[in-house]
């Protein structure tokens, strides 16, 4: 891990709360904006698993991809979000793996808890994120996100309709 | 739960089962769940795995049969066996991962009994003690207990709890074609399994996943959602980046294409209940990719053999009462029923062995996007699956309707064909085969 300054620990936190908030509300515009257009957001299907691209994932997706989510969760006969799963985000142990001096790029380790409602029942996923973020003029954006829930294998009760 | 025509008051089929309608209690009542178990699934020959699962000597994967557990292993001898996970000392399961390598030997983790890989007792630590017991080694009750039968079939292994009953072959009869249509899609015969498998359970009875596998009516409904987000957004690729989607785009923007496009499919009621889709998704286009595979294909095949295989039109298969086969695809869904409303579904998909890589990726794009825990279509689904469920345990009503086309279906040689895809005729040849499981005179 690197040291970073007060302040480049403070602006990535902050990233990632926000992350965590815009999931929970369910601001899928900004959801979009968080990652950069070549950015992915990838959840492995085991914890051995090196790259993404071209293995099985529980999630591997880009740009358009999203996009076909979000108006997937957002049409009105999108049946299994009625009712509509409501999540809530926790994250800490930000940790910033490495810090480019020139660019200001970054890679940042950090954990989750989430609890998800939905149908009068709440289920929990745990575990880390991977953030490979880019430092742009506007802020950070995502050029990968790595998620490993501890519970990869399975087995799922119901799919997860949407990013955790 | 148990309803009317349940075991508790005499197992009526008559009562349950009606040529173009069955009762509520077929899903819903926990005694003929039970009876199920018994008849249909410990009786018939249930999908274990495929033998690429386990590769080298010692590598073994474990599932269930029923409410069996079982081990499939590899013989240092190159052989398959499938053996019931259960130490024969105390009863302790001998393997509790799902896949692994034992070595040369399956060791207790309780009092060290070794076992070979054909499950034969090797060694137990302590021999003295057993004189003047019953106690011998010789006894099959001291060793690992084989399944009664074992097959495999171009890969796929099948096994059986009852030794009576048609070999696989003859089982599976005319619908063979199916697991022959995937196998023979790779250039080199054979497919090969690739280790991620999904495990999703439904909160549904098994038959109500096997109905909407080849329910032709509902993609566009249920799908209508996602289907529509996509080809939006194939729209808006094009126009933003000038390039045409990927292909995969088009596996889940076709889930909502016109409700007629759907009924111009064939579906195939097989002997012993199991059922195919004839239909085409548009898998076989003329991009760069698929030209060179197809190029593959007639070295391995020669010209007019790789035209009969790539012209062969099934979309999915059902081998009643456990798999769920989509060949021009290589996934595979085999059912393991839980409960009488909980059943695991297993995901598999292959690798087309000769093929280049671009095809493989078909496959993993529609592993992807219709069969992993993140899927935007099956979401939809298993919301109607259980929707289902707990309509059919209420008192609103007995009976499920399978009328549609009822009477109307072609039947040559034992094999029927609708006369439109919308027809429930699949659903009507499951309960066919239903019937003759659950009234057969005894159980195993």
């Amino acid at each position: 891990m690197s040291v970073v300054s007060l302040e480049t620990q403070h602006r990535v936190e902050q990233f990632l709360y926000r992350q965590a908030e815009i999931l929970d509300e369910r601001m899928w515009d900004d959801w979009l904006a968080l990652f950069t257009l070549e950015g992915h957001y990838w959840m492995p299907a085991s914890p051995e698993q090196e790259v993404g691209e071209g293995q099985a994932n529980i999630f591997y997706e880009d740009h358009y991809l999203m996009r076909v989510r979000i108006g997937r969760v957002n049409h009105p006969n999108a049946w299994s979000q009625y009712p509509p799963n409501r999540t809530g985000h926790v994250v800490s142990n930000v940790v910033v793996e490495s810090e480019d001096a020139a660019s200001g790029d970054l890679v940042v380790r950090s954990k989750f808890y989430v609890a998800e409602y939905r149908q009068d029942e709440q289920r929990f996923f745990a575990g880390k994120y991977r953030h490979d973020l880019v430092n742009t003029p506007e802020g950070y954006r995502i050029s990968l996100q790595r998620v490993d829930i501890i519970n990869a294998e399975g087995p799922f009760d119901y799919v997860l309709q949407y990013w955790i | 739960m148990a309803g009317a025509t349940g075991i508790d008051n005499g197992f009526d089929v008559d009562a349950l089962v009606e040529p173009d309608r069955v009762h509520r209690d077929c899903y819903a009542d926990d005694a003929v769940f039970e009876r199920e178990i018994r008849r249909i699934f410990h009786k018939s020959w249930i999908y274990v795995g495929h033998e690429s699962q386990v590769p080298k000597a010692g590598d073994y994967a474990t599932t269930v049969i029923g409410r069996q557990p079982v081990i499939m292993v590899r013989h240092q001898d190159r052989s398959i066996h499938v053996l019931y996970n259960r130490c024969p000392h105390r009863g302790a399961k001998l393997c509790s991962q799902r896949a692994g390598n034992v070595g040369g030997v399956f060791t207790c983790s309780y009092h060290s009994w070794q076992f070979k890989l054909d499950g034969k007792v090797r060694h137990i630590p302590i021999q003295s003690g057993y004189d003047n017991t019953r106690f011998n080694l010789d006894d099959p009750n001291f060793h690992m207990k084989p399944v009664a039968r074992m097959e495999v079939y171009r890969g796929f292994v099948f096994a059986s709890l009852t030794a009576a009953g048609p070999g696989l072959t003859d089982w599976l009869g005319t619908a063979i074609a199916g697991i022959d249509d995937m196998c023979d899609r790779a250039p080199e015969g054979e497919v090969e399994v690739v280790p991620t498998c999904f495990r999703m359970i439904q909160r549904s009875n098994w038959k109500i996943f096997l109905e909407n596998q080849l329910d032709a009516v509902h993609p566009s409904i249920t799908h209508a959602s996602t289907g529509l987000a996509a080809q939006k957004v194939e729209v808006e690729m094009q126009a933003e980046t000038g390039k045409p989607p990927p292909l995969s785009y088009h596996y889940i923007s076709a889930f909502a294409m016109e409700l007629d496009k759907w009924g111009a499919l064939d579906v195939v009621g097989h002997p012993n209940g199991h059922c195919v889709l004839q239909g085409y998704m548009g898998l076989r286009p003329t991009d760069p990719d698929t030209l060179e595979y197809e190029e593959v294909m007639r070295k391995h095949y020669g010209a007019e053999r790789t035209e009969e295989i790539l012209d062969v039109n099934i979309h999915h298969l059902l081998v009643y009462p456990c798999l769920s086969i989509q060949s021009p695809l290589q996934q595979l869904r085999a059912v393991r029923p839980l409960a009488t409303n909980k059943t695991l579904t297993e995901i598999w998909h292959f690798r087309l062995k000769g093929a280049p890589e671009p095809i493989y990726r078909r496959a993993l794009d529609y592993f992807y996007l219709v069969n992993s825990p993140s899927t935007m279509i099956n979401a939809d689904d298993l919301h109607n699956f259980r929707k289902c469920q707990e309509g059919l345990e209420s008192e609103g009503g007995d009976w499920v309707s399978f009328h549609r086309n009822a009477g109307q279906d072609r039947v040559v040689d034992g094999v029927a064909t609708s006369i439109i895809g919308f027809s429930e005729l699949p659903m009507r040849n499951q309960f066919q085969a239903w019937r003759d499981y659950m009234s057969a005179e005894t159980d195993a």
